[in-house]
């Protein structure tokens, strides 16, 4: 175990103490706040699998991807408007239809969108100097944020609230009140995170994501299209990207044009925290990552979650690059 | 009279430097010099003066972040930060601020000497930074500054006993070149020969300023550029691993050229701050340290007298052209007959409104259009003319093709 | 890095020197010596561990086992600017040219560890500055001279032809004064004309009073050059000796089968 390690797992466990400490004290205020947390964290996780598995597959840093998930927000607030009108009844079927419509609406136009967006402004660019391809992922990130901003303004877009709510949909457990959307994020996100992984690892195509991720030129050899391989991970990150934005508009009610910067960086946090390239490590990097950011607004003060999250990058950089689940270096 | 031989020697380089660099710089200077003379003249204020002299600030910036960049191919996506720290470093200690804070005492630091503390402040935090990570890979880096870019700017936020917060720190001191040349009889009615120059508010005192910035920056940078520094950054840039086979240490290295480029965009702050007079956490957010990058790019990495020339244009482009593109819309459909398209209407914000909100998407387009077209920039660094003594070279030419038609 | 016990004779001794890249043995405990002003030979075929080995001496791997000595130093594990420094340069064996830097300029990074210039003399062109980088110009010229190559000096690394690529690695090495010069296959891809061409440049080397250890995969031309060369298959050294020893050895036809050589 290096001084490094070393350092990242003492910082780690007074962490935890501490949280642990709180725990023990005030514990229904400490439930209430992983609550919070673990349904932000399920987001976060959503996001986070686009970015490593982008940069697994040809190590860009896809800026766009955090206003990929804004857009899937935006799209559904205009699905849900459609289909459900105004109504925001605690419960009706017809919004579960609006929902059952949203889901892939936004999904796979996110998919359509981040394919687009890879074929072109990336691809052109895959043999180009590194800077390139970097500079064209923050353009169509500035891109992305500017037709939300044309749209909407810098006014925040109402999301309806169409999960059922109000009384009969929550409870208290313990002096914690749950109510079914803090349920229905984690289980969602849970099923989408299930069926990647049962997609990378079974299916055709997975296996040639993971071929092409470890290496691309011996992948070609194989015969294994490298372009559609590429494509198809921007399809599957952008779904989930897609569903993410979906499930923050239904549990927030509220976005703005600009939600994707910071949401898309602490995702990519959270994806640098489970150690980049890693599909299970980011889906935890996400739930830590969104626990830190519910602890840190609630024991240290919400204006400084970010200089806390911030914090955490930098410092697993320095002391762990490869993150809480290590991730691909090849030996240089 | 060797001084002179040399003065002689070098003077005949120049003559034999023909290349498009020195034909750049000539331009531009002669601009520079021309430009508050010209536009005063031709506008009757001093509007124009100002916006080159704010725009000069980012031409400081974009030539510090090429020697990070350009010559030595690290990225930094957090450049802002030091220019943040700059500028506070002024602020705080040329200003009223300090008197509201827990030390309860204003400074009042001469500019000339915070010029440099900025600078040192910023690369000791460019070093700070980039020790630990400088021996990762390349890619960390660029998310450590990144990390690093959004930290600064909040804490500056979130400090606010000490830095006002959202509130920003105005009145910041301007600078003043003081008189030495005062009689023996100075006294309360004293007779100075020149008296204290005081910049206050005028725009053509802090134009000249940052030309003359400018230009030594230009001149260290290039001579730096052309030194067994600048070769090694450049053989880093072009392959780390030959590089360190050759004995460069790597890591040192690299350090050097982020804590330089950190102390120029410190340097670039402390003037910020006393050019503008106000300093706030929201001027130093990731736009900029992506403007600063974009600046470079499209200059043509590494190439100095490009990115000169990618600095101005992009500043043109976004407080020019974007920026006038709703008042100029406006008008233009006024002019066409189609002024009905200015009103708001349901969901259409109004043309003028729709035009505000087009810069941004704009912008982001740009970027994406320049990369695709022209990934190597405008003016990609080329063949440059070696220092080489003229003699050296072709008796070696006609010696060397003589032993090769044999 | 300590002393070591010192052999006057030899400038490298490698003892038992491993490598392993997770279940495979790249360098399999291979102990050897070099004299001071030999040539001495490593050949094997493709994937024998070679190259591994030439990595494992200058610094860009750490070796798994064994030990690393220098002209009396202990250098196992030193960073590979360490080793340059100490006086070990070398080439490689897919060119590792600064593509978009000129010949000359390629040359005078060579010359870096043996300058003094410091940022601040860089920065404000002093004197001392200008004079060295005058020296230096000149003294990467002679060396573009030594290996023939002076009339490409102003130009970019990677517009050059294959061959002269070659030797311009070589003028990079020596830039850096090296007491030893390992060079990986620096004949491959060369026809017979260029290879004898290269070997002479090697002897007028040898001449500068330094050592050579020459990675190659042609027998012949190792054969004329060399005064003794180690066999490596399969990361293991499986003969070693004067070349005309070398060439009867049983375990080197065979690892050799199938080959030309
Ligand atoms: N960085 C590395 N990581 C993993 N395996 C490597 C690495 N470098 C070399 N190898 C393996 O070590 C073996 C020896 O390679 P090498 O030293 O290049 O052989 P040679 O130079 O004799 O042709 C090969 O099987 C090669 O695949
Ligand atoms: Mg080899």
């Amino acid at each position: 175990m290096s001084v490094g390690d070393f350092g990242f797992f003492v910082i780690c466990l007074t962490a935890i103490v501490l949280l642990a400490a709180q725990a023990v004290v005030h514990p229904s205020e400490f439930a209430q706040i992983l609550v919070f947390g673990l349904a932000d964290g399920a987001i976060y996780a959503l996001v986070a699998l686009g970015y490593t598995m982008v940069y697994g597959i040809i190590e860009l840093i896809n800026f766009a991807h955090g206003d990929v998930f804004t857009l899937g927000a935006y799209v559904a607030a205009a699905v849900m408007g459609f289909f459900a009108g105004t109504s925001e009844d605690t419960f009706s079927v017809s919004n579960l239809v609006a929902l059952l419509v949203t889901f892939p609406a936004a999904m796979l136009l996110m998919g359509a969108v981040n394919i687009t967006i890879e074929r072109v402004a990336y691809r052109p660019l895959r043999n180009a100097p590194r800077l390139a391809p970097l500079i064209t992922a923050i353009g169509m990130s500035f891109l992305l944020e500017g037709i939300m901003f044309v749209w909407s303004g810098p006014f925040t877009v109402h999301v309806p609230d169409l999960l059922p709510h109000g009384p009969g949909f929550n409870t208290t457990i313990g002096g914690v009140f749950i109510e079914f959307k803090d349920v229905f994020v984690v289980v969602a996100a849970a099923i989408l995170v299930s069926l990647l992984a049962v997609f990378i690892n079974r299916s055709k195509l997975g296996k040639a994501m993971r071929a092409t991720a470890q290496d691309r030129d011996a992948s070609q050899l194989m015969g294994i299209n490298i372009n559609r391989t590429i494509a198809a991970t921007f399809f599957i990150g952008a779904l989930l990207a897609g569903a993410g934005g979906v499930i923050w508009g239904l549990y927030f009610n509220a976005i703005t044009y600009n939600l994707g910067f910071r949401t898309g960086l602490v995702a990519f946090t959270s994806a640098v925290f489970g150690g980049i390239g890693n599909i299970p490590g980011a889906a935890l990097g996400g739930m830590v990552i969104g626990l830190t950011a519910a602890f840190s607004d609630a024991y240290i003060g919400s204006k400084w979650t970010q200089v806390v999250i911030f914090g955490i990058l930098i410092g697993v950089l320095v002391f762990r690059p490869t993150g809480l689940l290590g991730m691909r270096v090849p030996e240089k | 009279m060797p001084a002179a031989r040399s003065l002689w020697s070098r003077l005949h380089l120049r003559e034999r430097i023909r290349d498009r660099d020195t034909a750049v710089y000539g331009v531009l200077l002669i601009v520079a010099l021309v430009w508050p003379m010209a536009t005063i003249f031709a506008t009757g204020d001093t509007f124009l003066t100002s916006q080159a002299a704010h725009a000069g600030t980012w031409v400081l910036l974009a030539v510090g972040l090429n020697v990070v960049v350009g010559f030595a191919g690290l990225l930094d996506l957090g450049y802002a930060a030091f220019f943040a720290i700059g500028a506070y470093s002024y602020a705080l200690f040329a200003s009223f601020q300090l008197a509201s804070s827990p030390l309860h005492h204003a400074y009042h630091l001469p500019f000339w000497l915070m010029l440099f503390v900025g600078m040192f402040v910023a690369a000791a935090f460019g070093a700070i930074l980039g020790f630990p990570t400088l021996r990762l890979r390349g890619d960390y880096l660029a998310i450590v500054t990144l990390g690093f870019g959004e930290i600064v700017p909040q804490l500056f936020l979130n400090l606010d006993q000490w830095t006002g917060g959202i509130n920003a720190i105005g009145s910041i001191d301007q600078p003043s070149l003081p008189a030495w040349i005062t009689g023996p009889w100075a006294g309360a009615n004293d007779i100075a020969i020149v008296r204290d120059f005081n910049f206050s508010f005028d725009p053509v005192a802090y134009y000249v300023l940052i030309v003359i910035l400018i230009i030594g920056a230009v001149i260290l940078v290039n001579n730096l550029h052309r030194s067994r520094l600048g070769r090694a950054w450049m053989a880093i840039r072009e392959d780390e691993v030959a590089a360190a086979a050759m004995g460069i240490n790597t890591v040192t290295t690299k350090l050097l050229a982020f804590a330089i480029g950190a102390s120029f965009s410190g340097f670039a702050g402390a003037y910020y701050g006393a050019s503008f007079g106000l300093v706030s956490p929201d001027s130093f957010l990731f736009v900029v340290s992506v403007t600063v990058l974009v600046m470079v790019v499209l200059g043509g990495m590494g190439n100095i007298a490009g990115v000169i020339i990618g600095a101005i244009a992009i500043y043109f482009l976004l407080n020019s052209v974007l920026s006038s593109l709703p008042a100029n819309l406006q008008s233009l459909s006024n002019a066409i007959g189609l002024g009905w398209l200015n009103n708001s209407n349901g969901a259409w914000p109004g043309l003028s409104e729709l035009a505000q909100r087009l810069q941004f998407l704009l912008y982001g387009l740009i970027l994406v259009l320049m990369m695709l077209l022209r990934p190597q920039g405008i003016f990609p660094s080329r063949i440059r003319e070696q220092e080489l003594k003229h003699a050296v070279a072709t008796e070696e030419e006609t010696v060397v093709e003589q032993a090769h038609a044999s | 890095m300590s002393e070591a016990p010192a052999d006057r004779d030899s400038i490298l001794e490698l003892t038992e020197l491993t490598k392993r890249f997770g279940g495979l043995l790249a360098v399999d405990s291979v102990s050897l010596q070099i004299k001071r002003g030999e040539v001495f030979a490593l050949i094997g075929p493709n994937g024998a561990g070679k190259t591994t080995l030439f990595n494992s001496v200058t610094g860009m791997f750490r070796p798994t086992s064994g030990r690393v000595v220098f002209d009396g130093r202990v250098i196992t594990g030193s960073k590979p600017h360490e080793v340059a420094r100490l006086g070990i340069a070398r080439t490689f064996q897919n060119i590792r040219l600064f593509d978009f830097m000129t010949a000359v300029d390629n040359v005078k990074v060579g010359r870096h560890v043996r300058m003094k210039a410091k940022v601040w003399d860089s920065l404000f062109k002093l004197p001392r500055e200008r004079h060295e980088e005058e020296r230096v110009t000149e003294e990467a010229m002679e060396l573009l001279r030594f290996v023939g190559i002076a009339r490409f000096a102003n130009h970019y690394a990677r517009n050059l032809p294959y061959g002269q690529q070659r030797r311009l690695e070589i003028a990079r090495a020596l830039a850096t004064e090296p007491k030893l010069l390992l060079l990986d296959e620096p004949a491959a891809g060369f026809t017979p004309q260029e290879k004898v061409e290269l070997m002479e440049l090697v002897r007028k080397i040898l001449t500068r009073g330094i050592t050579v250890f020459l990675i190659e995969h042609d027998m012949k031309l190792v054969m004329g050059i060399s005064e003794r060369i180690v066999v490596l298959d399969h990361g293991e050294k499986i003969a070693e000796g004067p070349p005309e020893e070398v060439r009867k050895d049983r375990r080197v036809i065979e690892a050799y089968l199938g080959k030309s050589a």
